[in-house]
């Protein structure tokens, strides 16, 4: 599905993302971990072209996207939730939904199935999303990428700033999401445990360099990786 | 299914309301034109091609939050245009108008283009050397732009129908509000549509509205392009009611006049719009009034309205930052939440929006 082949890019002299290779399958969550600084968002604002890639290539369905505009990747079926939310404050909750179904016209999810999913979304439909809580506005830009029907989902640190019973919440949402819609799910998170709970496959990234690729449960018995990279 | 039908039912309640408030807006305006003197006729139209440049900026300035200091040439592109194609060519008034529109919308092209890739100061820099420059080009081709004096055409009778005795000045009024009121409402359903939320989106958040899938430069272009339109509307009729097009009446300080219209109005509101063109309409004549009274100089009474702009727009920012339509609304709620409140029993909690948790 998503094939992300030596991938670098750099900010100035500092290489951010150094050479990383990692896979995501349908329907399975792959976690993307490691400290701050680690290049965990640069991986996938680089994957989605928000940051220009130096070298590598990211296959999508097949089909090489690397260093494509931003809007295009996303109108190929990858979606990007953006760290801070990316929520804009000043539109109603509806209206930033359909903002996501825009480009796909009358083909765009329907309303009342990312309401569904998030039924705190609907009792707030018409505010504007200026006055949502942090896990509302993290539910309303994963329901906004849900309208353009992604095939695949880029999380960029989604339990951030959350109360730790909404941090479960949002992680088994992201887990009912890949398996309900067959959605490719790369999660970035500094929150390893958490992550690691949800995801099929986890990598650690140290100074923008692959350190671990291994399936989620070795990962998390790995203590020496755990204690070096991880934090708990 | 029902979730499509509710965007239709949006839809058409915006179309709807729209078209009410143009068709009485516009049978107010015949009425009122009917009592009013031929001099505050005259004022209208000023106001009405006023209105058709600001709407068309505010919606620039406000929703896509990119600042233009040309729309007075644009005005110029779209004057000259019709000046020609009426003058010279024969054409009829509304062929003539419509084309103005269209030829500054294609000037607006390449300026749009440009303003997608700059930011602030630098697209502001960009868009006034356009301003500065543009009306130059009139004293470059004479034989063409009829150099300093300009472009005259010959009033635009009114229709026959209307009777014999109806007044110029009054027909100038209605052309004028008719344009006014087609830019109202093709900006206001721009504005409730699907590109009115992309261009706040845009403005608010760049990288988060590519990552709706939105184009970010081809949404600003487009809304520059509109707004250039407009301006070539306006600019259109001024040449239609002052039977002139003259480099004089597009310096540079008309595109200052139209930004400092549209903040003091309210920055991306169509009803500050309003307030701005009355603004742009009587603000030189009681400046001028002032200079007489104090019999300045008329070197000191020229640049008057100049230094006038400039003390309500600083002081409309340190009082008002949101414009007068801003300060209306805001007062306004401050009206209705006093309401609500003596409304309500003695002691009972207030009815505050529950903050999230």
């Amino acid at each position: 599905m998503l094939a992300v082949h030596e991938l670098s890019a750099h900010y100035g002299p500092v290489r951010a993302v150094d050479h990383v290779s990692l896979e995501v399958s349908a329907g399975s969550v792959t976690a993307v971990l490691g400290a701050n600084g680690a290049g965990k968002t640069s991986l996938l604002r680089t994957i989605t072209g928000l940051i220009p890639a130096s070298a590598g290539r990211v296959i999508f369905e097949g089909e090489d996207i690397t260093r494509r505009p931003v809007e295009e990747i996303v109108r190929r079926g990858l979606a990007h939730v953006p760290e801070g939310r990316g929520v804009i404050a000043e539109l109603s909750v509806d209206e930033n939904l359909r903002l996501g179904g825009l480009w796909r016209g009358r083909d765009a999810a329907p309303r009342k199935e990312i309401y569904e999913l998030f039924p705190r979304l609907h009792d707030r439909r018409t505010q504007l999303a200026s006055r949502l809580s942090g896990g509302e506005r993290q539910m309303l830009s994963i329901g906004r990428a849900l309208m353009g029907r992604p095939r695949a989902l880029l999380l960029d640190e989604p339990s951030l700033g959350l109360a730790p019973l909404l941090v479960a919440q949002i992680m088994a949402m992201i887990r009912r999401l890949a398996d309900t819609l067959d959605l490719a799910v790369l999660l970035v998170e500094q929150n390893a445990r958490s992550a690691l709970s949800v995801a099929n496959r986890g990598v650690v990234l140290n100074l923008g360099r692959v350190v671990a690729d291994e399936e989620s449960h070795r990962l998390a018995a790995d203590e020496g990786l755990r204690h070096a990279y991880l934090g708990f | 299914m029902s979730a499509p039908a509710i965007p239709r039912a949006v839809r058409e309640r915006t179309l709807l309301r729209s078209l009410s408030l143009v068709i009485v807006g516009g049978l107010l305006i015949a009425l009122i034109t009917g009592a009013l003197s031929s001099y505050r006729n005259l004022q209208l139209a000023y106001g009405g091609y006023y209105f058709a440049a600001l709407a068309g900026l505010t919606v620039l300035a406000g929703l896509s939050g990119q600042i233009s200091l040309g729309h007075g040439a644009l005005m110029a592109v779209g004057a000259y245009t019709s000046g020609l194609l009426i003058g010279n060519e024969g054409w009829a008034l509304v062929p003539a108008l419509v084309a103005a529109a269209g030829v500054s919308a294609i000037i607006g092209i390449p300026l749009g283009l440009a303003a997608s890739r700059l930011r602030g100061p630098y697209l502001a820099g960009a868009t006034l050397a356009f301003a500065v420059g543009l009306p130059a080009l009139a004293d470059k081709f004479p034989s063409t732009f009829g150099g300093e004096n300009g472009l005259t055409i010959n009033p635009s009778m009114p229709p026959s129908w209307l009777g014999s005795n109806f007044a110029l000045e009054r027909w100038e009024a209605w052309i004028a509000c008719a344009c006014a009121l087609i830019v109202l409402f093709v900006l206001y359903n721009l504005v409730h549509s699907g590109v009115g939320r992309s261009l706040r989106a845009v403005r608010d958040d760049e990288i988060a509205a590519s990552l709706c899938g939105l184009h970010v430069g081809r949404n600003q272009t487009v809304a520059f392009v509109v707004s250039a339109a407009c301006a070539g509307l306006g600019g259109g009729v001024f040449t239609v009611v002052n039977q002139l097009a003259a480099p004089g009446s597009f310096q540079v300080q008309l595109s200052l006049y139209l930004l400092a219209g549209v903040v003091i109005g309210g920055l991306g509101s169509l009803v500050g719009a309003i307030w701005g063109a009355a603004l742009l309409v009587f603000l030189p004549n009681w400046t001028t009034d002032l200079a007489n009274s104090f019999s300045l100089s008329t070197n000191v009474s020229h640049n008057l309205p100049l230094a006038i702009y400039g003390v309500v727009l600083i002081a409309a920012m340190l009082l008002w930052p949101s414009g007068i339509q801003g300060g209306f609304r805001s007062l306004g709620s401050w009206l209705w939440h006093r309401r609500g409140r003596r409304s309500r029993s003695p002691g009972a909690p207030a009815d505050r929006p529950s903050a999230a948790s």
